[in-house]
């Protein structure tokens, strides 16, 4: 028993060096290695996929385009990647695999806040300068971390712009909008009350008065006590969130029960596919997006949003959601710092990541001293005749908010 | 406390709560029904309850998308599910009936995510749904509202206990089972063959969730990783009506629902859950004081 214990490790043994020599050999051959953790298992694997898809996307395409020329030298991307399993601890053991076995250049984020968070102490303990997409947490750019950037907007914007296009309709109709009431129902994790947080702000900022505050429990599978609520107190927007879910149930139940609010607001819509799943139930809901295909951004590897997409679509056979449109940028932050630094030190390339200042198809990127991205908008939809029309911001608005909903028997 | 003031203002929000909250205890009691018969004769509480019902979901989700509608879904999956459970029991179950609880609780988890995860490679982690295409009903000028699904939920939950009852009242297969569930061994010495009676107790669990599952879709959403929150209901409905008593876990499964929806709107529903896994402890704990009693007067 003893000896096949040994044996084994021994094999283990080889099989590392083997694996970590593999690595080396490969570095050395004009290649610029990104590590990533991804859940390709786990509860985040539908999301995992998307980010890993608009990490491989991005890396196939700056390599068809030369790579990134760095002194004079063309280096091809390179992207190793583990499964994170969607739980944590596995995610912060992977990365520092990556960095100390693997030898990766440059770390990638996972998807969602949560892992993002359990890996910033080991990419910030080597040094090692990581982008990512996929963790909106506000909470991630407080703490003073110095090798952490986001391509997003934290996720206390996701619902700001439907506080004022609540207050901007409200004034349209000349009501003040300090007579509006408003409710909230969204899930009780960090990434949620971030959400949360950034209504309750701006509705504060007009004066709004909050009568339903509510935290959706982790476990939630009926909203009834909640949208009970709504009907007894009539607020003027309501306001669900967490994660896709969170979608899913607001939806069905608000139609299901035939609740009626002015505004029902939400996030994670084109994720959780509403429109696909209820059809005219759908209408009038607003959704906060980080990036719409509609975008009249320019890139210098994709063009803009729209070939972007169809590429996506080409490649992976489903329109990209944002998720993998932020992960894409995240690369294309990399290649263009890389360039700029003229080297692959870890600290050199940090600094030129701090002086990003570019466009992309997914929006400008430019980061502000805590590593979160200053210079891009979120995206407002309303879901109209089954389709999501952008409201906000103003530039890009392809049709106009219908406000306040109408009734459900006149629907 | 303003929640109160509004509940005391229009208690017809009361009628609607407590009725939302039983039809919805009605699925919950459901589930319940199959594990109190699984752990009542077999001695082992199923963890991987919730899984079942998250599989039957599945079955109906895609049989929703081959055309086929919900309510011949229903009983496909409850179909598919106990060919599930026979399978299941002759590779697992079967191995740890008769041991000891904890090793029962150890396997029936392991089933719980091997199942998961196959479910989260076989199917993805999205989220699915299943539109009944039901209506929903109004009264009191559209302050109460009941989804027509809910009120299918719960004719379901009351037919499939009652054939149950009447299962294991009059058939051969119901006798055996319940003589095995009184005395194992003596059932044995009398030519009950109790492999085989186990194995169709367990596979009747999973066609229960299976049928379980398939509402569920159809009211809330399936996914993955649902499973918990049926399996965790489902054990406190057990406890709280008793061991073997089957007309008590309707009771308990409504009571709960009704519970949690009141709870929900009181207090907030990030204390909904608390609530009710508080309201476990009081339960338990009172219970045990006036059993003390009992025993005190029997002595």
């Amino acid at each position: 028993m003893q000896r096949s214990v040994k044996t084994l490790a021994a094999a283990c043994a080889v099989v590392a060096l083997a694996v970590g020599a593999g690595v080396r050999t490969a570095a050395a051959e004009d290649t610029i290695t990104l590590g990533a953790a991804v859940s390709l298992t786990g509860k985040y694997s539908v999301n995992g996929k998307n980010t890993q898809d608009g990490y491989n996307l991005a890396a196939k395409v700056i390599n068809e385009h030369g790579g990134v020329k760095v002194g004079g030298k063309a280096y091809q991307l390179k992207i190793v990647y583990y499964d994170d399993e969607s739980t944590s601890a596995r995610g912060a053991q992977l990365v520092e695999r990556l960095i100390s076995q693997d030898h990766v250049d440059f770390v990638l984020g996972p998807y969602g806040s949560a892992l993002t968070k359990a890996i910033v102490p080991i990419t910030e303990k080597y040094g090692v300068p990581m982008v990512e997409g996929n963790g909106a947490d506000r909470g991630l750019f407080t703490k003073g971390y110095k090798y952490l950037f986001a391509t997003l907007n934290t996720s206390d914007y996701y619902l700001r712009a439907a506080v004022s296009i609540l207050a901007d309709e409200a004034k349209r109709e000349g009501r003040d909008p300090k007579s509006l009431k408003i409710a909230i129902a969204i899930e009780n994790d960090n990434f949620s009350q971030d959400v949360r947080d950034g209504v309750e702000e701006d509705a504060k900022k007009y004066g709004m008065q909050v009568v339903i505050d509510d935290k959706l429990p982790a476990d939630l599978n009926d909203m009834t006590a909640t949208l009970t609520k709504v009907k007894a107190l009539k607020p003027d927007a309501l306001f669900i969130s967490g994660h896709e879910k969170g979608a899913v149930l607001g939806i069905r139940e608000v139609a299901a029960q035939r609740v009626y609010v002015p505004m029902l607001a939400l996030t994670h819509c084109d994720s959780a596919q509403i429109t696909e799943k209820f059809g005219k139930d759908a209408n009038y809901a607003f959704c906060g997006s980080q990036w719409d295909s509609r975008m009249t951004y320019s890139d210098r590897w994709f063009g803009n949003p729209q070939k972007y997409a169809e590429l996506f679509n080409a490649t992976f056979h489903y329109e990209p959601p944002y998720q993998a449109a932020e992960s894409t940028a995240t690369v294309e932050v990399f290649a263009d710092a890389i360039a700029r630094a003229g080297s692959l030190d870890r600290a050199k390339v940090r600094d030129a990541i701090a002086a990003t200042d570019m466009m992309t198809f997914y929006g400008p990127i430019k980061f502000d001293a805590t590593g979160k991205n200053i210079a891009k908008s979120m995206v407002m939809y309303q879901v109209q005749d089954q389709k999501y029309v952008v409201v906000a911001p103003a530039k890009w608005a392809t049709g106009k908010p219908i406000f306040p909903a109408p009734q459900w028997d006149k629907r | 406390m303003s929640n109160l003031t509004v509940l005391a203002d229009a208690p017809v929000l009361l009628v609607q709560l407590v009725v939302s909250g039983i039809l919805v205890g009605a699925i919950f009691a459901l589930v319940a029904y199959g594990m109190a018969l699984v752990w009542g004769v077999m001695n082992i509480i199923n963890i991987a309850q919730g899984e079942f019902v998250m599989l039957g979901g599945y079955v109906v989700f895609f049989l929703d998308r081959a055309g086929i509608a919900p309510v011949f879904g229903i009983p496909v999956a409850a179909l598919v599910l106990y060919v599930v459970g026979v399978a299941l029991y002759h590779t697992v179950i079967r191995r740890i009936v008769g041991r000891d609880m904890f090793t029962s609780i150890l396997a029936t988890f392991g089933i719980s995510i091997l199942l998961q995860q196959l479910a989260n490679q076989l199917f993805s982690a999205d989220i699915r749904t299943v539109r009944s295409g039901l209506p929903s009903l109004f009264f009191a000028d559209g302050m109460i509202t009941i989804p027509e699904v809910n009120l299918v939920g719960f004719a379901a939950a009351v037919v499939v206990g009652a054939l149950l009852v009447a299962f294991l009242r009059t058939t051969r297969m119901g006798q055996a089972i319940r003589a095995t569930a009184q005395n194992a061994r003596a059932a044995r010495v009398l030519g009950i063959d109790t492999d085989r009676v186990y194995a169709t107790t367990f596979a009747i669990n999973c066609a229960i969730c299976g049928a379980a599952g398939g509402l569920v879709a159809m009211t809330w959403f399936i996914q993955p990783y649902l499973g918990l929150t049926y399996t965790l209901r489902s054990f406190m409905i057990v406890i709280v009506a008793g061991l073997g008593n089957l007309s008590g876990v309707i009771v308990a499964g409504a009571g709960l629902g009704v519970v949690e929806d009141l709870a929900g709107f009181v207090l907030g529903s990030e204390y909904q859950t608390a609530f009710v896994f508080m309201l476990l402890v009081v339960i338990l704990v009172g219970r045990n004081l006036w059993l003390a009693r009992e025993r005190r007067s029997l002595r």
